[in-house]
């Protein structure tokens, strides 16, 4: 059986190199002139989504991007990696990730996908949830912090990452499966992929057209900084360890 | 260039009451498209150049894998035309990922952009079939390919060459020798510049250019030169022992060879200047980093005002030097006669990588002179600049020369 389309969902996020700042009202992160790119895990996606059509196991990967106007950049270097089709809902609202599975789902039905292949998490927020709220509201199985995925015979074959060690699980498709780091190197794009991704067309759409509810379901009350670590305390003996740890409370 | 500032009532500055104006003319941002051109490279030099870098200058190790994973991702051969299979890119393309190359490594870079000026006369002066057989060789697969005009006797004396080319039948016989010819030990195939005239020809019109095929009978390539620096980098002479050309490797009329080879520049030179800059930039880079976390008298060294103003001199120079060797860059892309501005790009550039990275190794003090710190290799490296495609001698005549052709050309 030979799949028809992979839907790779991808989100714009600050790049993974900047360091962040907290903006002086604890509101949020500052995203002002910062340098954005896409979520690496969704890179790496991509990138298996990719290998998928490569291997002959699926036939079109379509990204979809949920975000500002200048999102369609992100999208515009996928597509010179091997993404034949993409997809942009234009929204400046910053969504939570129950209202991204609900828009995600709406679009894996419009475009009778087979298959989801997205990053375990956003390196802004790194919640976590999407892949897994979004199998939930299709019905579908899922496999997270995939490592290794192998689709034979209408199953995916994931090995999966967890605390104890690595964990081979068993899907049957269609099914959602989030990308951990080790799943692969994203290839660099050849330069005249690069200038042909420019000429390809990016189905644009306002999220106001998908018909969902998207209001938050939590606040966010404050953002701050991690506490400054303080110095350490080195001590002359374990008697003086002991009774320092005891006068701290933590003993 | 458009000159027309249009007036927008967009944003509020950061000062009450001035309204931004926006600017259509002259612009100092790449598009978005070349900037992922930028990323592509700067990927590519930080994360497979740079950590072979050491190794290869250490070894003077041609960096073949290097050039092949660049020439299949399209970052070289830039200029190669699309119906020659190339992708017909510009020099402030080739610029931008110059320089981004350079900073992972100056050698390979040179090792990977020392096509571009053998390509040159053939992109300036071949015919179709010329033009489609040699550089769409270089389009398909990654080889290499040297511009071989300067001589042991003959480096900025071009009008010295003894090179001899004789017509004999309908083929040229050649004989002669070159020196310094970078990728010679690899080459595929050569851009000679050869005497086709005699004693009393002016020089203007006493050269003519050939493409050699490495292959023919007399084509002897000499030895790998060991030089100060961009050591992976390969140089030889080469000797023309009565190789046989067929008259269709003439490139371009007989006696036209020196205005072509030497036309190769205003495309080349701005490159060669990015490549300076990367390594300025590199010395930049590696000088701040050091100084920001070596501490010497209670406090980081950046703090201590000499080795801040060394810091400052460096930017100024890169930043300086980038935005000539662009407009260099962009006047021939948009058709303008762009000589003198190569000249100054290249001039400047060279000038400024040299004292970049002289001081870097100051910043680093003993630790500089060592070579297991980056520094010193990139001061090794940066003297050719000022060295070759021009000597920072040859590049002064070339501006001072234009200055008074254009005065002359007033009637102030």
């Amino acid at each position: 059986m030979s799949l028809a389309r992979v839907l790779v969902p991808v989100k714009r996020t600050v790049d993974y190199a900047v360091k962040i700042r907290v903006k002086p009202d604890n509101t949020g992160v500052e995203t002002k002139n910062v340098k954005m790119s896409t979520n690496p895990f969704d890179e790496i996606a991509v990138e298996e989504a990719v290998k998928l059509k490569e291997k002959g196991l699926v036939k079109e990967v379509v990204a979809v991007t949920i975000g500002p106007k200048d999102a369609a950049e992100i999208l515009r270097k996928l597509m010179a990696v091997g993404v034949d089709r993409s997809i942009h809902i234009e929204t400046d609202e910053d969504l939570q990730p129950l209202a991204v599975a609900k828009v995600l789902k709406k679009v894996v039905e419009k475009e009778n996908s087979d298959l989801v292949l997205l990053g375990k998490q956003a390196i802004d927020d790194d919640s976590c949830q999407t892949g897994q709220l979004l199998g939930g509201l299709l019905n579908w199985p899922q496999a997270s912090f995939a490592s290794e995925v192998n689709v034979e015979g209408g199953k995916a074959i994931v090995k999966r990452e967890i605390d104890g060690g690595l964990e081979t699980v068993s899907v049957q498709l269609p099914a959602v499966i989030s990308a951990d780091l080790r799943l692969n190197t994203p290839r660099y794009a050849k330069l005249k992929d690069i200038m042909a991704a420019r000429k390809m067309t990016i189905d644009t759409s306002s999220l106001a057209d998908w018909g969902v509810d998207t209001t938050p379901r939590f606040d966010v009350v404050s953002v701050q900084d991690p506490p400054t670590r303080a110095g350490g305390v080195k001590v002359e003996s374990v008697q003086e360890l002991v009774q320092k740890l005891k006068n701290d409370g933590v003993l | 260039m458009l000159c027309s500032t249009v007036r927008q009532a967009t944003k509020r500055s950061l000062v009450p009451n001035v309204q931004v104006r926006k600017h259509t003319g002259l612009s100092f941002e790449l598009t978005s498209e070349q900037k992922q051109f930028q990323e592509l490279a700067r990927s590519f030099a930080r994360e497979k150049i740079m950590p072979v870098a050491a190794q290869l200058d250490r070894d003077g190790q041609w960096p073949q894998e290097l050039i092949n994973e660049a020439h299949s991702l399209g970052l070289m051969n830039l200029h190669v035309p699309e119906d020659c299979g190339g992708i017909g890119l510009g020099v402030l393309e080739n610029c931008v990922i110059a320089e981004e190359l350079a900073y992972g490594c100056s050698g390979v870079m040179t090792a990977m952009l020392a096509n571009d000026l053998a390509q040159a006369p053939v992109f300036l002066a071949g015919t179709p079939e010329q033009k489609k057989k040699y550089l769409g060789r270089c389009a398909e697969e990654p080889i290499s390919v040297s511009y071989a005009v300067t001589e042991p006797g003959a480096g900025s004396d071009v009008s010295g060459l003894k090179t001899k080319a004789e017509k004999q039948g309908d083929k040229w016989i050649l004989n002669g020798q070159k020196m310094w010819i970078s990728n010679a030990g690899y080459a595929n195939w050569f851009f000679v510049l050869a005497r086709t005239g005699d004693a009393n020809t002016p020089t203007g019109k006493a050269f003519t250019g050939f493409i050699v095929e490495r292959e023919w009978a007399g084509v002897q390539v000499g030895r790998k030169e060991w030089n100060m620096g961009q050591r992976c980098a390969d140089t030889r002479g080469v000797v023309f022992d009565n190789v046989v050309i067929p008259d269709e490797n003439r490139l371009g009329p007989v006696g036209a060879g020196f205005k072509i080879a030497m036309g190769a520049f205003d495309h080349t030179r701005p490159p060669v200047a990015s490549g300076a800059i990367g390594v300025a930039q590199r010395a930049h880079d590696e000088a701040l980093a050091y100084a920001m976390q070596r501490k010497t008298m209670g406090k980081a060294i950046i703090e201590h005002q000499q080795v801040a103003a060394l810091i400052a001199e460096m930017a100024v120079g890169i930043e300086a030097s980038r935005l000539l060797t662009y407009k260099a860059a962009v006047t021939v892309d948009n058709g303008g006669k762009n000589t003198h501005m190569a000249s100054m790009a290249k001039y400047m550039a060279s000038e400024v990588a040299m004292k970049s990275t002289v001081d870097a190794v100051q910043v680093f003090g003993g630790n500089g002179f060592n070579t297991e710190y980056p520094v010193e290799k990139l001061m090794r490296d940066a003297k050719i600049f000022q060295i070759y495609e021009g000597t920072t001698q040859i590049q002064k005549l070339i501006i001072a020369r234009d200055a008074v052709t254009q005065k002359m050309s007033k009637n102030e």
